[in-house]
């Protein structure tokens, strides 16, 4: 099974990264939120894929059961989707107000922080 | 969306769904539950509010603003946190205690005191996010 | 509901830590508590103007002179009795979250809260235009919090999380500026430094993937016998993160787009900490975690360090905006620091950690000054400003320290560290590296300096007529062309300490020398995790 997730994570890591390229905030956003879901599958694939075995402590037991799952990579992707969320979240009301006020979502039109035709000092 | 059964029909729904996102944070310390997911259930109550009538319906009703709630309950896990240090105990490690009140003893502990408090952050957060997406959608 | 699980207690004993827990070690999360909960607290009272807002400005600073206390109160203990570990909700390491002191996170936590203690100080004066909006206080506590964390935590993933907590509350200082500079920096910051954050927690997975532990106690027990190939490859992507983060060529053109448009403390503040989080990432990751794969690296590193340094020097030959001047020196100090990592040498460390320390100092005051004197100049443009040595003399006597200090010159705090990196670049035959830091420290001095005669020393330049005759405009203007006690008094600190470190280097080498050697023999930090040894 592990190769098959590996080539998934694989996909959406290029997907992402080609979305990342674009000039245009929107698809920027798209690749944030694939990359996000990518990060997730390679963090389950770390901790090893098992099957059958939850990772829940019945009542009156100590320990898990022989073969169950590793919680580990569940507690992390729970904590990463949490912050992957809040940040898709922020960028898409970021994204959406520099459309509105700079008037454009190309990246390339966005030079109000930085104008082009400053020549440095040439003397004294 | 915004038509007339959505409209009768969503202040029903968000109740319920309030309702059920207490029972779920309740239920959260020995069974799936918690104060996230019930945070996250309690915020698209409210979300969905704020689509059948509104965001200003949604402020007016919530009377505190939602990242003061979230604020609030940051807080609340802070402290969760630091009772230990009463005890000398690491920090965050959670204290029991049963309280009788009459209809047999109920467990109070600071873990469900932090757990609380995420559900504030979580459902005051994403509530904020939502209803400043659903606000900037009407101008 | 406890009571009702069966507990075999001899389990219980290997998981749970058996003592109690004095007072004294909840030091090590004090510094990010404090912050945290007042940050909260703050956020939840505010208000956009009145006395209350007034309030929130003092409790903050109330709070940040707490945490300093702290800081120095834990500071003292990890220097006296070594790295101190506290975990989180007794459960032990690895399986449990520890906090883990050593000299260099002690060191970094106490400057962080030092500098934000300053830059909370100068907010108090600082005016900004527009209506009355909510302050910077609780994002200025809750980025403290996250720097702390950062600083201190000793698992892998929680670094992660403090990364994106400082993310979140940097998120919050600039989303304050409604403006279309702020808006366009701001936009362009996001995106990079989230990109860089998920490709460290990448790496996080993969590592968990390869040694199935996250302490960083237990990693470092652990790493040196694994394969090294996986290892190399995941240093690679670990450096490039932290890069990322610390604006290191070839991924450092997001910083002099973003840093210079909000107010000056949140710059100053950036500057200080946000940038030498990735360093210290990169020293407790790559040179304590795993020396053989930075051996690998070291070359590569050590040209990432070099291109870094001469594309900060040219930025500053090349800059004619006051506010952005800064961000250069900043960047060429982040090649400095790269330099001293990529020679994975206790003199190279130390260098690269004396530069760390200082460097918040320094760049804070750059910050502060440099936006102060754009405004006292009426114009962020060394063109056509000018005129402020006359008005200003020991405001601009100041800015001169700060400048040569910024180009590594002697006196000053900025020349020890690099005097080290150099050393121990020759030392070890990279005559090419130590040129490379040379040749960025005499470019910088040059445009440095050239910024200096034409911003401060030219006579004042005519200004433009726009406003000349709006009265209201110019009673404004003349205003705000005065230097208040809030901004000068963090000004003179700030530079008190660089002519300071400048002048007495010691204890500042010895400390640095000191939290490099725990660096290159973490054994004490794994005994302070794992006291009855590594399990």
């Amino acid at each position: 099974m592990e190769p098959v997730f590996a080539l998934l994570a694989t996909l959406f890591y290029a997907a992402a990264f080609y979305l990342l390229l674009s000039r245009h905030v929107v698809r920027m956003l798209i690749g944030v939120a694939l990359l996000g879901n990518g990060v997730n599958l390679s963090l389950f694939l770390a901790g090893r894929l098992t099957r059958d075995v939850p990772p829940v402590i019945g009542a009156g037991e100590d320990v898990l059961k022989a073969g169950a799952a590793n919680p580990l990579p569940q507690a992390l992707i729970l904590t990463a989707i949490v912050i992957s969320f809040s940040f898709f979240a922020y960028l898409l009301v970021l994204g959406y107000r520099a459309y509105q006020t700079l008037g454009t979502d190309d990246t390339r039109a966005m030079r109000f922080a930085e104008p082009d035709r400053l020549d440095p000092p040439s003397g004294y | 969306m915004n038509t007339l059964i959505f409209r009768t029909v969503a202040p029903f729904l968000s109740a319920l769904m309030l309702v059920f996102s207490v029972f779920v944070l309740l239920r959260g310390h020995n069974e799936p539950g918690g104060g996230f997911i019930g945070g996250l259930i309690a915020a698209s109550a409210l979300a969905i509010q704020g689509i059948a009538q509104g965001v200003a319906a949604v402020r007016r009703a919530l009377k505190a603003d939602p990242l003061t709630i979230a604020a609030v309950g940051l807080l609340l896990s802070a402290l969760a946190g630091l009772l230990p240090f009463l005890f000398y105990l690491p920090f965050m490690t959670g204290l029991w205690t049963e309280v009788n009140i009459g209809l047999g003893p109920v467990a109070i502990s600071s873990v469900m005191l932090f757990d609380f408090g995420v559900y504030l952050v979580v459902a005051g957060t994403v509530t904020a996010m939502a209803l400043a997406l659903e606000e900037r959608e009407k101008d | 509901m406890a009571a009702s699980i069966a507990v075999d207690p001899a389990l219980l004993a290997k998981a749970m830590l058996p003592g109690p827990v004095l007072p004294e070690h909840w030091l090590v999360v004090a510094p990010v508590l404090l912050p945290l909960a007042g940050g909260a607290g703050l956020i939840a009272l505010r208000h956009r103007s009145g006395p209350a807002r007034r309030l929130a400005g003092a409790f903050s600073l109330a709070v940040l002179a707490l945490t300093l206390l702290a800081n120095i109160g834990l500071f003292r203990l990890v220097a006296e009795g070594g790295p101190l570990t506290m975990v989180m909700g007794r459960w032990l390491p690895p399986f449990g979250i520890a906090f883990t002191a050593d000299r260099l996170g002690a060191a970094f936590s106490l400057a962080a809260s030092a500098v934000t203690l300053l830059a909370a100080i100068f907010t108090r004066g600082e005016r900004v235009a527009g209506p009355p909006a909510y302050g910077p206080e609780p994002f200025q506590l809750l980025l403290l919090a996250g720097v702390s964390g950062a600083f201190l935590t000793g698992d892998i993933f929680n670094l992660y999380v403090w990364f994106e907590v400082l993310l979140i509350a940097s998120f919050g200082l600039l989303a304050l500026g409604p403006g279309r500079e702020e808006l366009d920096g701001t936009l362009k910051y996001g995106f990079l430094n989230l990109t860089g954050t998920t490709l460290f927690l990448i790496a996080v997975g993969l590592l968990y993937g390869v040694s199935g532990t996250l302490n960083m106690a237990d990693l470092a027990d652990r790493l040196p016998a694994l394969k090294q190939g996986p290892l190399t490859a995941l240093a690679a992507l670990f450096l490039f993160a932290f890069a990322m983060k610390a604006a290191a060529f070839p991924v450092q053109f997001w910083l002099p787009a973003a840093y210079h448009t909000p107010r000056a403390s949140t710059a100053g503040l950036f500057a200080a900490l946000l940038t030498k989080v990735g360093i210290y990432a990169l020293l407790r990751v790559l040179v304590m975690l795993m020396p053989g794969p930075l051996e690998e690296l070291s070359l590569l590193l050590a040209v990432m360090a070099a291109a870094t340094m001469l594309f900060g020097a040219l930025g500053t030959l090349a800059e004619r905006d006051l506010r952005r001047l800064p961000g250069f020196v900043l960047i060429s100090g982040i090649g400095t620091m790269l330099a001293g990592v990529a020679l994975n040498s206790p003199g190279g460390a130390t260098g690269a950690i004396f530069y760390g320390l200082q460097s918040m100092a320094l760049m804070l005051a750059l910050y502060l000054a440099l936006f102060e004197a754009a405004r006292l100049s009426g114009t962020p443009d060394i063109l056509k400003g000018g005129g402020l040595y006359a008005r200003h003399p020991l405001f601009s006597g100041l800015v001169l320290a700060l400048f040569f200090a910024g180009s590594g010159l002697p006196p000053f705090s900025g020349f020890w560290p690099k005097a080290l990196i150099v050393k121990a670049a020759l030392d070890i035959g990279a005559w090419w590296l130590a040129g490379a830091v040379l040749l960025s420290g005499f470019l910088t001095t040059i445009g440095l300096a050239r910024a200096y005669l034409l911003a401060f020393w030219h006579p004042e330049r005519a200004r433009p007529a726009g406003r000349a005759g709006d009265k209201a405009g110019q009673a404004a203007a003349v205003g705000t062309r005065k230097l208040g006690l809030s901004t000068t008094l963090p000004l003179a600190l700030l530079g008190l300490f660089v002519i300071g470190f400048g002048l007495f280097p010691e204890s500042l080498l010895k400390l640095a020398g000191d939290a490099a050697s725990g660096l290159a023999d973490p054994t004490a930090y794994i005994r302070s995790v794992f006291p009855g040894g590594a399990p």
